[in-house]
This record gives C-alpha cells, structure tokens and sequence, in this order.
C-alpha cells in the first residue's frame, strides 16, 4: 500500500510543480469551447441538434482527460531519459505495485485536469442536467482516466525513445479523440467510420459523460460503464505486463 | 560478500563480459578499473538484478541475484553511472520515496536521512527541487539515498565522474567514514586512478571483458614495476583508445541533456 501511495504521490507533485503544463493544457479546452463552441454553435441548432456548448462539454472533459492520462503514463519516457527508472526497477517491489501506484497517480492528475474544465464549461454556459448527476459524470471520469493512463505506461514501455511519440500522437490519439464523438454526434455515419467509432474506448466515456450531464445517452450509462470498466482492466492487465519486462 | 565465477554476458555479437570471477569480502572497498567499454556497468548491472547473465553465478551475501531478486535489491545500494534522481522533487522527497520503496520505517527514514544529508553536507539544501542543485551536490544525494536503507553493499558507478578535485576527495572521505564506521562493503569504478589508489583495498582490472589482473594497489604496481597505479593500469591494458559501440540510451541522454541545455 505505501508503494502505490508513494508513487501516487510522487506523480501528484509534479503535476502540481509543473504550473505550465497545467495552464498549457487548458489551451486546447478552451480553444474548442470558445472558438469552436460560440463559433459552430448556430450551425448546430440550425440543424436541430440543440445547444453545441451543452452538447461540446462532456466531450472537452473527456478529450481533457484523454490526453493528460496519456501523457502521464507516456512520462514515462522520461523517466528513463532522466534515470530515475531505474531507481523504480532496482527497488525491492513488485512491478505490479509500481505500475499501479503510477498509473493512479496520472489518472489523479486527469481527473483534476478534467474538473478544471467542467469548471471552464460552465463558465461558458453549460449547464449539467442535474446535479445528482455529477457523482455518476465522475465515475466516468475515473474510468476514463485509469484506461488511458493505463494505456500511455504501455506505449511508454514499448517506444524506447521520444521520437515514436510524434507517430502515436499521429495516428492513435489523434483518431482516438476525433472518433470519439466529442465534437459531432456519431448518428449518420458512413458504416466504416460507424465501426471505428465504436472500437473507440472514449465512444464509451463521452457518451457517458452527456448520459451522466445532460441525460442523452445512445448506448445506456449501464452498458458505457461495463464497456469502460472492462477495457481499463485490459489495458491495466496489458501495461502491467509491458512494465514487468522492461530493462533499465 | 559478493561471489563471482565464470561471468559471461553477450549481447548479439558483443562479448560484453567474458568469464569473469572475483570475490570481494565483507567490509572491503574494491575498485573495479578498466577503460571505457572494458564491461564494468554491465558486470554491475548483473550484480545488481537489471541484467541477466548469459552464464556464469553470482553471490550476493549468499543470494543469487537471478532468482532472489528482492531479498538482494534489499541488501544493496547503488549509485548508477548515469543521474537517476527525480529533478521535480526535492532532495528530502527523493530520499523519502527511496526509504518507502525499500521498506524504511518512516521515523528511521527521516533519522537517517537527516544524518546522510548532513554527512554529505546537503541538510541546508534539502527543500530544495533537485534541478536546482549542480552536478557534486546530486552525486552526492545519490550516494546518500543509495546508503539510506542501510545496505550491505553499496555500487558506486563512476561516482566522481565531472566532479572537481575539491568534490572528489571530500566525496571518498566520506564513503572511507561510512565503510569503517558502518561497514558497508563498497564496489567502486572510477576511471580516476589515484582515487582507487587511495581509497580501495583491492583492485581488479577488466579489460575486454575479462579480468587481467587482481589484488591490492600496492601488489599490482610491485607486478608491473611502476611507480603510480595509473601507470600499472596502462601497463596492463595497453594504451589505445577503445572502440565504443553506441549505446542508445546513451545518445538519448545527450540529446536529452542539449534540449534541456537549449531551454
Ligand atoms: N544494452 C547493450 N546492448 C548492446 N551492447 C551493450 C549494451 N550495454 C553495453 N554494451 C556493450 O558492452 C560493452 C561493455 O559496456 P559497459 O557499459 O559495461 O562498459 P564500461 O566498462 O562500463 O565502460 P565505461 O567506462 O565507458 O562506462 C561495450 O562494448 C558496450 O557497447
Ligand atoms: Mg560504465
């Protein structure tokens, strides 16, 4: 236990040390809600698809929360750039509990990103349908958080260095986030881009967070959940694996 | 203390360390020279549960490092060729996190920490984030957090390396203090060879990957017939430059080193 605490709480220091990243990081958040929101937004409910910023905010949490875990889980790249990987791997402590207490900790640190921008959001405007709702929106939140995190350790422990990284941004983050529905409604789709859309882990998140926040669900809460509940044990599973066999 | 035959590890094509055996007892300060690519990290990473032998077997008080790997990790310390500190934390929250992942009691890692840290002459600086500190002072936090759970052998992988003299010789006084008052048995490598004169009570010289000769400092200058240890050293190594294969970690942390140098 005080392994996993002890890593948790190192990763949360230097989310917080690092005030930079934390502001850089609501660039893209805000971008998209004002620009994007205030500028589509007549479109949208042109089209009769109703508020865009209502519709926008659970898919800016969730994109929030996408790309925080996976950089906190990719961050470990730089720990083996800087060394202090193999401090971690000579430690008298099973890997699994090393993984865990890390993953927790950049999953933390998304979660803080992500209620930031719930904040932001409502300062735009949005309003969540109700407030019972919230403890369900943060369930999402940390299911969210814990996948990707999860699935930035394992990419870190694959790449070997930073130059990999532009290629994963590219084509796996990238596509994660625009495929996910966070921008436009996944209805009316050509049948390939249907599919893709639904291999899509953050399909699941972002439709939840709207069942959770504005109570417009496609798939049902029930079913996101188990979706997300799921994948995050396999990525856990797969990182944990990835993270027992890296060499220093 | 630490028991070594028949040593062998191969990468691809690369004989890294060849045959190699040695012993070093309990409470001995044993320095391992050779030139560059000679196989010194390498042997230490085996020593050290981060590579495994291609053959050959290693004691470590006892343990075999290949199957006991936690009980050895708990009874080593080590202090890596390259940093491996974490920059964003300060000097008393790397140690602390070094104490909790090796089972310290917090009241013990806060006691000895204390000590360590005024030992090694960093108690003033210790709330401050180690990027601020310069190259000495992390060496010097390294070999105190390599100390802090009390190991029965401490690996110093080039220690000393970019310090200046004034750094170097206060850094061995220090390791000497803690070797007789506590102990610890200390494998040192050093390319700095009156340091292993000075500090080490036996010296073995690997060259190529295999040991070409063993003893104290003052047996291997008699074998050779030289006056400094240095000059026995070349005499037993020759003196042309070796070949370095690349190491891409190694070129990583440049890179690593000139982008952070650029910012
Ligand atoms: N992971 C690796 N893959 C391939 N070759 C390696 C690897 N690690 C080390 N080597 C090679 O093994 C040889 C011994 O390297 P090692 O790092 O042990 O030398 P060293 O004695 O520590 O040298 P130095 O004094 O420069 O630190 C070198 O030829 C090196 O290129
Ligand atoms: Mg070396």
């Amino acid at each position: 236990m005080t392994t996993i605490y002890i890593l948790w709480l190192r990763q949360l220091k230097r989310y917080i040390r690092s005030k930079p990243r934390i502001i850089a990081s609501l660039g893209q958040p805000l971008l998209y809600l004002f620009g994007f929101g205030f500028g589509f937004g007549p479109v949208f409910q042109k089209a009769g698809q109703g508020n865009y910023i209502q519709f926008l905010a659970p898919g800016m949490i969730g994109m929030t929360i996408l790309f925080t875990s996976i950089f906190s889980g990719i961050e470990l790249l730089f720990d083996r750039q800087f060394g202090f990987l193999k401090e971690m791997l000579v430690a008298p402590q099973p890997r699994l509990l090393l993984m865990i207490g890390r993953t927790l900790g950049g999953a933390t640190t998304a979660i803080f990103q992500g209620t930031i921008v719930i904040v932001i959001c409502v300062i735009a405007g949005f309003r969540p349908a109700s407030l019972s709702a919230l403890p369900m929106a943060f369930a999402f939140m940390v299911l969210v958080a814990i996948l990707f995190t999860a699935l930035g350790t394992t990419i870190a422990c694959v790449l070997t260095d930073m130059q990999g990284f532009q290629m994963i941004m590219g084509f796996l983050i990238m596509p994660i986030f625009f495929l996910s529905g966070a921008l436009f409604p996944l209805k009316g789709l050509p049948t390939a881009m249907q599919i893709l859309t639904r291999i899509d882990p953050l399909t699941y998140g972002v439709d939840g967070l709207r069942g959770a926040m504005n109570g417009t669900s496609n798939f049902g809460m029930g079913f996101d959940l188990l979706v997300l509940g799921g994948i995050a044990l396999v990525f856990m599973a797969i990182g944990a694996r990835q993270f027992s066999r890296i060499e220093a | 203390m630490i028991k070594v035959e028949h040593l062998t590890k191969t990468f691809g094509e690369i004989k890294a360390v060849r045959d190699v055996s040695f012993q070093v007892g309990t409470g001995e300060i044993f320095a391992f020279l050779g030139p560059n690519g000679a196989g010194k990290t390498t042997t230490i990473k085996m020593l050290t549960t981060l590579l495994r032998p291609t053959s050959g077997t290693i004691e470590i008080d006892g343990l075999d490092p290949a199957h006991q790997q936690n009980e050895v990790r708990k009874r080593f310390g080590i202090v890596f060729q390259d940093p491996s500190l974490d920059d964003e934390l300060t000097a008393f929250e790397n140690l602390d996190l070094h104490g909790a992942l090796y089972h310290v009691p917090r009241k013990v890692r806060t006691e000895r920490g204390e000590s360590l840290l005024k030992l090694f002459e960093l108690w003033d600086r210790r709330n401050d984030p180690v990027k601020q500190f310069s190259g000495g002072m992390r060496r010097r936090l390294e070999i105190a957090r390599g100390l802090l759970h009390t190991p029965k052998v401490i690996f110093l992988d080039e220690p000393t390396l970019g310090l200046d003299p004034q750094t170097r010789n206060q850094l061995w006084a220090q390791v000497k203090k803690l070797n007789e008052e506590e102990r610890v048995t200390v494998f040192l490598t050093t390319h700095y060879m009156d340091e292993a004169d000075r500090v080490a009570h036996r010296v073995a010289i690997i060259d190529h990957g295999t040991i070409v000769a063993q003893g104290t400092p003052a047996e291997l200058k008699q074998q050779t017939n030289s006056e400094t240890l240095e000059q026995a050293f070349l005499a037993l190594t020759g003196s042309s430059i070796r070949d370095e294969g690349a190491d891409s970690n190694r070129d990583l942390r440049n890179m690593a080193a000139m982008w952070r140098g650029r910012k």
